[in-house]
């Protein structure tokens, strides 16, 4: 193929916020001149759900819910019908990102059951003869900071076999106590979850403890709804035998479009928490769950 | 040699040297001190009133001092850029390390806390580790399968995508794809990092990031495996080799993106930073921060630490902290520690002033040093059978290295403070350790008294005793203790090292120990040392295994000792040279003493001591020479032999002196520069003898010039090289012809004519054949003006020594492409025509030559114009039969040659020569060959030659 088409945005990072103008050229490389019927560029937003095999035969009634739901999509003519020479051709736009009526633009964010997605496509329309060229190119909306100081909710916590749910013989438990805190869990997405624990002593040697990030996502609406926890990544921070009686340090980033500020409408939910995993040399597991709340400032 | 019918008659020219001389010299002007002269000393002494006199041509010279400086030794002043250059080529890897530090290091120049040259690099480091701590035990490794999945995703997929595909393979390879190598040699280890080292480099340089980044994660993930622990440090070395070289990879890459338009300074801050750069740069560090594994996180972050700069102006500065205190989340001690000990390396080398994570590190060591002897380490080493002392051995390294970054430009206090910290673990040995050696010797000097007392102290089960007196032997080597303290800390810290039972363990440290007595003792504390060594080291011939301590000891003794009779008057010195009876080593330690005795003995010396221990010394070198022996070997050794010749001197004591001479070349009669040498210095001596008696010799001294050339007509001959002894000949010749031995310089002239046939055309120049001629035609031409001094034997005939040489000139089997002979004739005869003057042009005092034993009787000139005849027939001869040939511009060059030589020295007045001077000028334009140059230099307008033309 002699010709191709190629959308350049001028922000490297792609992130743009709702009332801002994309900005960028369209690139035409093309060898010999092309005949074309005009060059568009098309704007859509989607929500894309969709339901865990486990749940599909519930739900199956509910197709509603499932069916993609459009945030937005706009369309703008960028050249008229005519030709491109030979070459490389730049063709800048500017296209501004509204909302039509009172919807509102979520966060990019790419889960297993919930997908929010924009992209920008762009099309070259032409004769019968020839094929129509398109390019499509993925760009990341961050929804508008939130109104109001989120105060920080420290948490403090201490697990010791008592403390301990779903434990069916508590006196085969070997004996531990480990403290700690997470400095908040109202947490700025853009900030890195902190906080610290101490292993004040345990009898049997720890062998790693583990911050587990898990998203909650819930789809469904007033009929019913299907909730699935999936993790998203797993980040040790302690290997062997640590030191007892010293403060490790809790810290985590939040990984970029796989999180997005906490987020609940009618159809769906998107929500995130935290497990600290303690697994000891014998291979006990203990998990402690703090649910967060995700924010942007 | 035949004489032809004379064509030419031969006529010198009259020459009255005295008048020409002064006719042709220089008008001598004297110099007024004012006036400028550029041999003159540079003074300074009134610049002032003197400036205006001089102008700027000394004005630039003025200000320096009144001894000039030599350029020669100023340039060796600094660094040697040689040794400079091969410091920075020890090994590529380590090469590699050290560039880049240099690299960084420039980039910090304008940094007023920049890292200076008297911290001691990692690459440094490095080697000394991979060789101290090795392995014989099998090894494994884990390492996922190739996979070419990482090739450059296609341009066309979504950032999302891209992005998904880049996990999955991340996931991918934390999973399954795993293949674990067990059984490798610590080679086949070593070399198997070194491949993922090149692998990452290709991967890098073919655009595939994932794939490095994969392999740098896995490597790291390495260091947290802790079986064959021994091997833990040389393993921390590679991978961190690789770590580097990702970190700079990464660095450099963002660098390029960012200098799209214009290159950055050194000095950018973040601002500067374009989009895309700075999108890649946190891409990295995000990517970086969802890696599953604690170490991998913890090392490929630090490996980019240097990035943050891009980013923010704090970014540095706020991640150190960080990662120290990620570095408790490590449970295993020694992984900690190495950890730290990388972290501290990184941040040094990009942010030396950020101190207080220096100190944070430090202190998070201290606080979780109890784990060390916690139940998981002793239930590891229980398994890996390891003893507790070498287990904390492996510890040094690392914590010797924040140690240093810790006390490097350290204040007073600062040191004190850590020093308490550690005296409160219960001294700790290891901390006390590694203390010893970061700290400034000059700290540890002034409390070394305190520091033995703590080495008593501290725990014997732990850390081996004598690692400890090693640290500290060698902080005190390089500072002075309190001067009353120093004879009680030699005595303490001997009492301890004299009881150490293990024969390795008491060498190492008395090796140390050595220097700190040469340092700040006399030779009688020296003495006591080597007898006790001597005493230890004796028994089963422990000195066997302990050659390279007992060599860096006589090192060290040579240092301090630069008085080689004080040197050689300890008793002990000579029996400890004895314990070095590998013939090699012995030859070495020889070298090594001979050297500093030629570059420290600044007078000559004639002490008995000296030289039988010398000589001793000498002929241990010399009798290693043999066959085998490589060439630069020989010259070295003849080097160091000949140098202590040249030292030696019994003042006006000559006949000792050619004894010692006769000893001499009786002992090293294997070494032909040694001889060439002895000859030399022989000839010294009977010119020494000539100046002592002003030219007149007694009886007595004109015996021993006699037994002087006695001496070098018997030693040459058994020198191989054929110039050598040539130009020996020709010398000794001279030197006896000076002292009045007429019949002595006879034989050696005709030794040398004699020996001329045999003569190679083709010699060995440094290792190549190259035509011999040129030599020979400066000897001769040198040879031949000699001859006009010497005087004809009463029962040869007339020059028969000139006659002699041209026979041999002629029957020598010269090149018949060139013409070396004909230039010989050609400088033939200006000799002949100087014989033929009244007056010679030199003569030699006190030594009849020809002019007054023929006082110029024309037959003697008659006879001298025959053989003048002779040659220019031959000449002529050859440069017809060039003409035949037609070689041309050889004949041109030739007529041009014997042109010259006649205007010069013949007499034009006569008809014939007058004619041939004519028919030579027009031979040498004949062909249009003549170079024009010669020609114009030709004499022609000489005031006899002027009446020719």
């Amino acid at each position: 193929m002699a010709t191709s088409l190629d959308i350049r945005l001028k922000r490297a990072n792609k992130v743009y916020h709702e009332g801002e103008v994309l900005s960028g050229v369209v690139v035409v490389n093309t060898k010999e001149t092309v005949q074309h019927q005009g060059i568009s560029l098309t704007m859509e937003g989607t929500v894309n759900l969709q339901l865990s095999s486990k749940s599909v035969g519930v739900f199956e009634a509910f197709y509603n819910s499932v069916k993609p739901i459009q945030l937005i999509n706009s369309n703008i003519e960028v050249v008229k019908a005519g030709k491109v020479p030979s070459g490389k051709t730049e063709i800048p736009f500017e296209f501004p990102l509204h909302v039509k009526g009172n919807k509102v633009l979520y966060e990019t964010y790419h889960g297993v059951f919930v997908n929010i997605q924009y992209t920008l496509r762009c099309d070259m329309k032409r004769s019968l003869l020839a094929k129509d060229l398109n390019k499509t190119c993925e760009f990341i909306v961050h929804s508008m900071p939130q109104k109001g100081k989120q105060a920080p909710t420290p948490v403090v916590f201490s697990i010791s076999p008592e403390t301990l749910q779903n434990v069916k013989e508590r006196t085969t438990l070997p004996r531990f106590m480990i403290r700690g805190r997470l400095h908040s869990t109202n947490c700025i997405i853009t900030q890195p979850l902190t906080g610290e624990l101490v292993v004040e002593h345990s009898e049997v040697p720890i062998k790693s403890i583990e911050l587990q990030l898990v998203r909650v996502e819930t789809c469904g609406c007033a009929e019913g709804y299907a909730r699935d926890a999936t993790e998203i990544q797993n980040i040790q921070i302690a290997e062997g035998d640590v030191c007892h009686g010293l403060p490790i340090p809790i810290y985590m980033v939040f990984p970029r479009l796989f999180t997005c500020p906490t987020l609940e409408t009618t159809n769906f939910k998107v929500e995130f928490e935290v497990n600290i995993v303690i697994v000891l040399q014998d291979d006990h597991l203990i998990s402690e769950n703090f649910p967060l709340k995700l924010c942007r400032v | 040699m035949i004489v032809k019918m004379a064509s030419v008659h031969w006529h010198s020219q009259t020459r009255q040297y005295q008048l020409e001389k002064e006719s042709l010299r220089l008008e001598a002007v004297p110099v007024e001190f004012g006036d400028y002269h550029p041999l003159k000393p540079i003074t300074v002494t009134d610049s002032k009133t003197r400036r205006t006199g001089r102008k700027g041509s000394t004005s630039s010279s003025s200000s320096s001092s009144s001894s000039a400086p030599d350029p020669l030794s100023s340039i060796l002043d600094g660094s040697d850029p040689l040794s400079v250059f091969a410091a920075a080529v020890t090994d590529p890897l380590s090469a590699r390390i050290s560039a880049g530090e240099s690299g960084n290091r420039k980039q910090d120049k304008d940094d007023e806390t920049v890292v200076g040259t008297d911290f001691e690099p990692w690459s440094g480091k490095r080697s000394e580790i991979l060789a101290r701590f090795t392995t014989t035990e099998k090894l494994s490794i884990n390492l996922f399968i190739g996979s070419d999945k990482g090739k450059a995703p296609s341009p066309s997929s979504a950032v999302s995508e891209k992005v998904r595909t880049r996990l999955e393979e991340l996931d991918d390879l934390e999973e399954g794809s795993q293949k674990e190598m067990l059984n490798l040699s610590q080679q086949d280890y070593v070399n198997r990092i070194e491949e993922l080292n090149q692998n990452l480099k290709e991967a890098w340089a073919s655009d595939q990031k994932v794939k490095a980044l994969k392999i740098v994660i896995q490597c790291s993930k390495l260091l947290s495996d802790t079986t064959v622990i021994q091997f833990y440090p040389s393993k921390f070395v590679l991978i961190t080799d690789i770590l580097d070289t990702f970190g700079r990879l990464v660095y450099d890459r963002i660098w390029s993106m960012c200098s799209d338009t214009q290159l950055l300074p050194d000095s950018f801050s973040s601002d500067d930073v374009n989009d895309t750069a700075r999108e890649t740069c946190l891409n990295w560090f995000f990517k970086i921060a969802s890696i599953r594994e604690l170490i991998p996180r913890l090392y490929v972050e630090a490996a980019i630490l240097k990035c943050n700069r891009f980013l923010s102006k704090m970014g540095i500065q706020e991640t150190l902290p960080r990662l120290t205190a990620m570095i408790r989340g490590i449970g295993d001690p020694l992984v900690a520690v190495y950890a730290r000990a990388y972290l501290c390396r990184v941040g040094m080398e990009v942010a030396p002033h950020i101190k207080e994570s220096l100190n944070k590190n430090f202190f998070d060591l201290l606080t979780t040093f109890k784990q060390i002897h916690g139940d998981s380490v002793q239930n590891q080493l229980v398994m890996q059978s390891v003893e507790i002392p070498v287990y904390l051995t492996l510890y040094s390294p690392a914590i010797d290295w924040i140690m240093q970054c810790l006390a490097y430009r350290a204040p007073e206090a600062l040191l004190t403070e850590m020093m308490e910290r550690c005296r409160k673990l219960g001294n700790n040995a290891l901390l006390l350790n590694s203390i010893m050696s970061a700290f400034r010797s000059e700290f540890i000097a002034a409390r070394a008294m305190d520091f033995i007392m703590m080495i008593k102290e501290s725990d014997e089960a732990g850390f081996p005793k004598h690692l400890l007196f090693i640290s500290l032997g060698r902080s005190l080597a390089c500072a002075d203790p309190p001067e009353n303290d120093r004879l009680t800390v030699l005595n303490e810290a001997w009492k301890v090292i004299t009881k150490l039972r293990s024969q390795q363990d008491y060498i190492n440290c008395a090796e140390t120990w050595v220097e700190y007595t040469c340092r700040h003792f006399t030779k009688r504390e020296v003495n006591t040392v080597l007898a006790d060594i001597i005493k230890h080291m004796t028994p089963d011939r422990a000195f066997e295994d302990a050659y390279p301590q007992l060599q860096s000891v006589i090192r060290k003794i040579l240092m301090y000792f630069h008085d080689f009779s004080v040197l050689f008057s300890m008793e002990r010195f000579l029996p400890f040279l004895d314990m070095f009876q590998r013939d090699s080593i012995r030859v070495n330690v020889c070298q090594a003493i001979m050297e500093v005795f030629i570059r420290h003995q600044q007078e000559p010396t004639r002490d008995p001591v000296i030289l039988n221990a010398l000589m001793h010394v000498c002929k241990t070198m010399h009798d290693s020479v043999n066959a085998l022996t490589l060439d630069d070997e020989k010259r070295s050794i003849a080097g160091l032999i000949n140098g202590f010749i040249r030292m030696v001197s019994f003042g006006r004591d000559f006949e000792q002196q050619l004894s010692f001479c006769v000893e001499a070349r009786a002992t090293f009669c294997n070494l032909e520069t040694v001889l060439s040498q002895l000859i030399h210095s022989v000839n010294q001596l009977a010119m020494a003898t000539h100046r002592v008696v002003k030219g007149s010799h007694s009886r007595k001294t004109a015996a021993f010039v006699r037994a002087c050339a006695a001496y070098c007509f018997i030693t040459i001959p058994s020198l191989t090289g054929i110039f050598n002894r040539l130009v020996l000949y020709l010398h000794s010749g001279q030197i006896a012809l000076t002292n009045n031995c007429l019949s002595q310089a006879d034989a050696f002239f005709k030794a040398a004519i004699s020996l001329l046939p045999d003569v190679p055309r083709l010699v060995l120049v440094e290792g190549k054949l190259r035509p011999s001629e040129g030599f020979l035609i400066e000897f001769l031409q040198n040879f031949l003006s000699t001859l006009l001094v010497v005087p004809d034997h009463p029962e040869q005939g007339v020059l028969f020594l000139v006659r002699g040489l041209l026979n041999i000139v002629q029957d020598y089997n010269w090149e018949d492409t060139n013409d070396a002979k004909l230039r010989i004739y050609i400088s033939a005869l200006p000799l002949l025509a100087a014989m033929s003057q009244d007056n010679f042009l030199y003569r030699i005092n006190k030594v009849e030559s020809n002019e007054t034993l023929y006082g110029g009787d024309p037959k003697f000139v008659a006879e001298i114009n025959k053989l003048c005849d002779t040659l220019i027939d031959q000449i002529l001869d050859h440069l017809k039969n060039l003409g035949k040939d037609e070689a041309f511009q050889r004949q041109s060059s030739i007529a041009i040659m014997l042109l010259n030589t006649i205007l010069t020295h013949g007499d034009l007045r006569n008809n014939r020569l007058n004619q041939m001077v004519v028919n030579l000028w027009n031979l040498a334009q004949k062909y249009g060959y003549a170079d024009t140059r010669a020609m114009v230099r030709l004499p022609l307008f000489s005031p006899h030659a002027m009446c020719v033309l």
